[in-house]
């Protein structure tokens, strides 16, 4: 029983590393320029199933796919940007909600066309069952490399949001997108590149979540709620902030579940409302680093 | 006289129905200070976001050496070595003083401006490098504004408005650093609201009213009573 429940937490945390990836590339995208992206959960599906085609196209590991999922995903994400959704950013934010929520039918109906409604699964191999002793519980080395890749990527974002040009260029457009002009910052172009950072790292979530659980078209959504969900939390275009967001969600969940494994979801949702009424601007409200 | 480094040819500018100028001629060769008076509301800053390519216009309503730009973008424009210090400094809040500094040389045009150049010419900024540009003062946002600009390593700097706000003693610590950023031959529209200390500073001036040039001419030729008329429409 004791054990039990302490398992169900330690998976918790390292659920929420999937949970904290999905937030970390929807922040990003609305702290640069205001944009809720409806479509962020079906990217991460669409994804998904790039990664099985490329997998069982080219015999591939679904970790080693990565290599071509990642620069695929994010080849697609400055196109989408430059050529979509430069177009409906303005003062006003209901278009880009509105552009995005169509694209999100699209991408579903697209799989759905191309790959069935069917279950699907990238096979983890040994990594999916292996699993490691840490102090008496067992712990999957997949949810393991889950979360450390999430610590990683939030880190690099972070890293680059503070410590590079691009970064720079990043803050400087959200901002003040006249005068960050003035610098010789093209915002279509620094849009672009923030969008395919953030599907790179879709990508990623992507992979994972398909070596974790099977998916269909129809489960984007989902994960989008509860991307929306960490970010809330954790505070509004805090990345690190994203991360506690992820595990407290991640823990909710899971604790719902050792209680009544109908309330997985359910006790995820009532914990992010409790937050919301406590703290509406979230555990960790923006700050610079 | 030289060659002219900027051309107006009648520009007209527009905030959707509204025409904010109409038909400017104007022009400024390289290595001048030129002046840009005129009251609140006559149009001189939105002169100085149709030059620097916030406001768009008719291609062939502006030309810089010789090649039209009045269609460019804002970023365009910059690359091409124009800056513009805009009027309420406009920093970015959530960069650091050095980060607004570095952004503004970004563009990786070459010449004599550096980092280490601004601290130079502005010592207090070098101490204050890795605070928040929102928690100077007034005249130290300032100075980070001009320093931005002059990152870019422009040809011409438009500065516009860079005393509004500020006090007497700090107006005339800025001004007095005009001499060293101009001295290289860089060329500068500085755009005023006190005349006298536009006039001070420039070779030639124009005076704005209403969307059009009132009065033009070499700073130092004009009567006050002609200016005023210029300047007041009356
Ligand atoms: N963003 C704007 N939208 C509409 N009208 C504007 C805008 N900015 C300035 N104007 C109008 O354009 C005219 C010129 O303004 P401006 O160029 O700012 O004058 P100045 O800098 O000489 O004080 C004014 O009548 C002003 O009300
Ligand atoms: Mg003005």
């Amino acid at each position: 029983m004791h054990v039990d429940w302490i398992n169900s937490i330690i998976q918790g945390v390292l659920l929420g590393g999937l949970y904290a990836m999905i937030a970390a590339g929807l922040s990003l995208i609305f702290g640069v320029m205001r944009l809720v992206n409806i479509a962020h959960g079906d990217l991460i599906i669409l994804a998904a199933y790039l990664g099985l085609t490329v997998a069982s196209a080219l015999g591939l590991y679904p970790l080693t796919a990565l290599l071509i999922v990642v620069p695929v995903m994010a080849v697609i994400g400055y196109g989408l940007q430059r050529i979509v959704l430069n177009n409906t950013l303005s003062d006003d934010i209901l278009p880009p909600l509105l552009v995005t929520f169509g694209l999100s039918v699209i991408i579903q109906n697209g799989l759905l066309e191309i790959y069935s409604a069917d279950p699907q699964k990238l096979d983890a191999g040994q990594l999916g069952v292996a699993s490691t002793n840490v102090a008496g519980i067992s712990v999957g080395l997949l949810p393991l490399l889950m979360f450390v890749t999430a610590v990683v990527v939030i880190a690099g974002l972070q890293w680059i949001f503070y410590r590079t040009a691009l970064g720079r260029a990043f803050r400087a457009v959200s901002d003040n997108q006249d005068v960050a002009q003035l610098m010789g910052l093209n915002k279509r172009h620094v849009y672009g590149v923030a969008m395919a950072l953030s599907l790179a790292v879709v990508a990623l979530a992507g992979i994972f979540l398909g070596m974790r659980t099977s998916f269909d078209p129809s489960i984007g959504g989902g994960r989008l709620i509860f991307g929306f969900e960490a970010v809330i939390i954790g505070g509004l275009g805090n990345l690190w902030g994203t991360l506690v967001g992820g595990v407290i969600l991640g823990v909710a969940q899971n604790i719902g579940a050792q209680i009544n494994p109908g309330w997985q979801v359910l006790a995820g949702h009532v914990v992010f409302l409790f937050i919301l009424a406590v703290r509406p601007r979230g555990l960790f409200p923006r700050m610079t680093g | 006289m030289a060659d002219p480094l900027l051309t107006l040819t009648r520009l007209d500018a527009h905030y959707n129905d509204f025409q904010a100028l109409f038909g400017i001629d104007f022009d400024i060769a390289e290595g001048e200070v030129v002046a840009i008076i005129g009251s609140n509301g006559a149009g001189k800053s939105t002169l100085m976001r149709s030059i620097s390519g916030l406001i768009t216009n008719g291609a062939s309503q502006i030309s810089y050496r010789g090649e039209q730009i009045g269609a460019l973008r804002a970023d365009q424009i910059a690359e091409k070595g124009i800056a513009l210090v805009p009027e309420g400094r406009q920093l970015f809040p959530s960069l650091s003083v050095e980060e607004n500094l570095l952004i503004g040389g970004q563009i990786g045009r070459s010449g004599p401006w550096s980092l280490a150049k601004i601290f130079e010419l502005f010592p207090v900024l070098q101490e204050r490098r890795d605070q928040a540009s929102t928690s100077l003062s007034g005249g130290q946002q300032q100075m980070v504004a001009i320093g931005r600009a002059l990152m870019a390593n422009p040809d011409l700097l438009l500065l516009d408005e860079v005393s509004l706000g500020l006090a007497p003693v700090i107006i005339k610590s800025i001004y007095d650093a005009l001499p060293q950023i101009v001295g290289g031959g860089m060329s500068a529209v500085i755009v005023e609201q006190d005349i006298s200390k536009a006039l001070s500073v420039s070779s030639r001036f124009y005076c704005l009213q209403e969307g059009r040039v009132s009065l033009e001419g070499e700073s130092g030729s004009q009567t006050r009573e002609a200016i005023s008329r210029a300047y007041f429409g009356v």
